[in-house]
């Protein structure tokens, strides 16, 4: 069994070590053919437009929202959030292609820039039901997308409050607005609809791996409905005869 | 460590003063968002706009391209903020500015515009030929040159969440950037092999901060997102960076002077993604149209950029 993790920009070598911790091999898709050999696909972080751009130049577009179609499971973290939905605003001039399947509307850059980037502690309790451990997740948000509407068939399952004079480019730091507590706005950070999953933040940039766990059950129960085979955590796929491959390390606080 | 990837932030030193405000994690987060871009030097609204459509995923704004403060000489500045804030508006993607060494007023106006990183550049002329600006005291990341690795260590120890070569900025000539590629990538492959007892010569011989060189030497690679810089004017420039091991390519003078920007831009950054598959780089590269004239270093005369700072 192997995970695709779309890899033309961006933190596709984070979700690659991600899944190699839990004994999964990811797999790099740069195109379209590429596609048929996995069983389901991360979209990583990245810039949205340059990622559009590029599946763009190699004419990915038909064979990942066909990926989506068929039903076999799709992970979006923040730029791959937006790939997934079926709106976007905020978009450059001239806009960009999406994939969609996600019933929702994101809003790019819905932070602000780099100094409005910042991490936080997100209540997960659908996720810590499932896969344990404690009920809060360390999300990073890098320039990160807030999803503004979501349909009736999506799943919500993280939110973050924000201010609700949120101006963009100025205003205080997002760790003094949450002190303030008192706003009732809250946007949400991360929906499940089917078999697909999204997250605004960057589960692949901290070291608790329950986020992808999560996602490789997700691909276990398709597997079962449609045939035998199953995710198979096993270290079949691992080549410990491979050069081992160096990746950047995980930063956190003490 | 053992495998787990995960590392504390160094030692409860200068890094976690400011963790308050803006956590390194924060810092080095957005440009592993960057790995696998191109990054394009752009003077003005319209070439930002260009090097967007083109897919590049960040763009730095500045008012000459190196190949321009070169030829026109004089000293080279923090370009006009209120430029670098058009640029900001023309884009949805990141942008970054540049800063002369050591001159952190410039940084600290750069981080009021609201910029996404700075670059504390050699390719201005430097405001501080002994110092680098602390860049612990800034919420906005920075990236940083470097020639070797003592060099890259020393800048993520005064706070750099990102390096790049040096390489020759505005030669359209490769030969630096490779160099000072293969000498980093080297010093990591010695320091690999070595026995710890040894470490502590090496760091000194480098003139590196010891636990930075350990962690170096445990991870393999730099502990921070390493892009290529400094001569990059062509797809398979672009390329033989990453297959030399970058995360990424910064092209300066390369887009916008050569014949046909747009589809250049397009092009190298398709080379950065399709990196290891010649059959795309032959595609990419047919029919560019004219590539930047380039200098030949061999020229005593070419002044040495790399060498303003250590």
């Amino acid at each position: 069994m192997a995970v695709g993790v779309l890899a033309l920009q961006g933190s596709f070598n984070e979700h690659i070590a991600a899944l190699r911790k839990l004994g999964v091999k990811g797999v790099e898709i740069r195109k379209p053919e590429q596609l048929q050999s996995v069983v389901a696909l991360i979209i990583p972080g990245g810039e949205s437009t340059t990622m559009a751009k590029l599946a763009e130049y190699h004419n990915l577009f038909p064979a990942l929202r066909e990926f989506v179609k068929i039903g076999k499971p799709v992970w979006g973290t923040c730029a791959g959030l937006i790939f997934l939905a079926n709106k976007a605003t905020g978009q450059k001039t001239g806009g960009q292609e999406l994939i969609g399947g996600l019933d929702c509307m994101v809003h790019r850059n819905f932070f602000g820039s780099q100094l409005q980037s910042f991490e936080a502690e997100l209540l997960i309790p659908k996720i810590a039901a499932k896969e344990g451990g404690p009920p809060s997740f360390r999300g990073v948000f890098i320039r990160a997308p807030g999803i503004l509407e979501v349909g009736p068939e999506v799943e919500v399952l993280a939110d973050i409050p924000t201010p609700s004079n949120k101006t963009v480019h100025s205003g205080p730091s997002v760790e003094s607005q949450e002190e303030n507590g008192g706003s009732e706005n809250k946007v949400i950070v991360a929906v499940k609809q089917g078999n697909l999953l999204a997250t605004a933040f960057h589960p692949e940039l901290t070291a608790d791996t329950r986020w992808h766990s999560y996602f490789l059950k997700m691909i276990s129960d398709v597997s079962e409905d449609t045939s035998s085979s199953t995710v198979s955590q096993s270290t079949e796929d691992l080549h410990f005869s491979e050069p081992p491959i160096y990746d950047l390390p995980i930063y956190q606080q003490q | 460590m053992a495998g787990s990837g995960v590392v504390t932030v160094y030692g409860n030193g200068a890094i976690t003063e400011t963790s308050k405000k803006s956590p390194f994690s924060v810092k080095v987060g957005l440009a592993q968002m960057l790995r696998g871009g191109v990054i394009m030097d752009v003077v003005n609204a319209e070439q930002a706009r260009i090097a967007e459509e083109a897919g590049a995923c960040a763009v730095m704004a500045l008012e000459r391209v190196p190949a321009d403060i070169r030829a026109q000489g004089g000293v080279a500045r923090m370009s006009d903020p209120q430029l670098i804030k058009d640029i900001k508006q023309a884009v949805t993607i990141p942008v970054m500015a540049k800063a002369r060494i050591g001159h952190f007023v410039e940084a600290q106006i750069l981080e009021a515009i609201g910029i996404d990183y700075v670059d504390e550049s050699e390719v201005l002329t430097p405001a501080d030929d002994e110092n680098h600006i602390n860049k612990h005291n800034f919420r906005i990341p920075f990236v940083c040159g470097c020639r070797n690795l003592g060099e890259a260590l020393r800048r993520i120890r005064e706070g750099a969440a990102m390096i790049r070569t040096k390489g020759e900025a505005g030669t359209g000539n490769i030969i630096e950037a490779v160099r000072h590629v293969r000498s980093v990538m080297g010093d990591i492959r010695l320091l690999r092999n070595m026995d710890d007892d040894e470490v502590f010569t090496f760091a000194k011989k480098i003139q590196a901060p010891y636990d930075l060189v350990m962690q170096t030497k445990q991870l393999g690679r730099l502990p921070v997102v390493h892009f290529a810089a400094g001569g990059v004017a062509t797809p398979a420039d672009a390329a033989l960076m990453m297959q030399l091991g970058c995360d990424g390519v910064f092209v300066g003078s390369g887009v916008f002077k050569s014949g046909d920007p747009a589809r250049r831009a397009r092009a190298i950054v398709q080379a950065v993604t399709h990196y290891s598959d010649p059959e795309v780089l032959v595609d990419v590269s047919c029919g560019l149209g004219e590539a930047m004239v380039g200098i030949n270093l061999n020229d005593e005369k070419v002044e040495r950029y790399a060498n303003r700072s250590e």
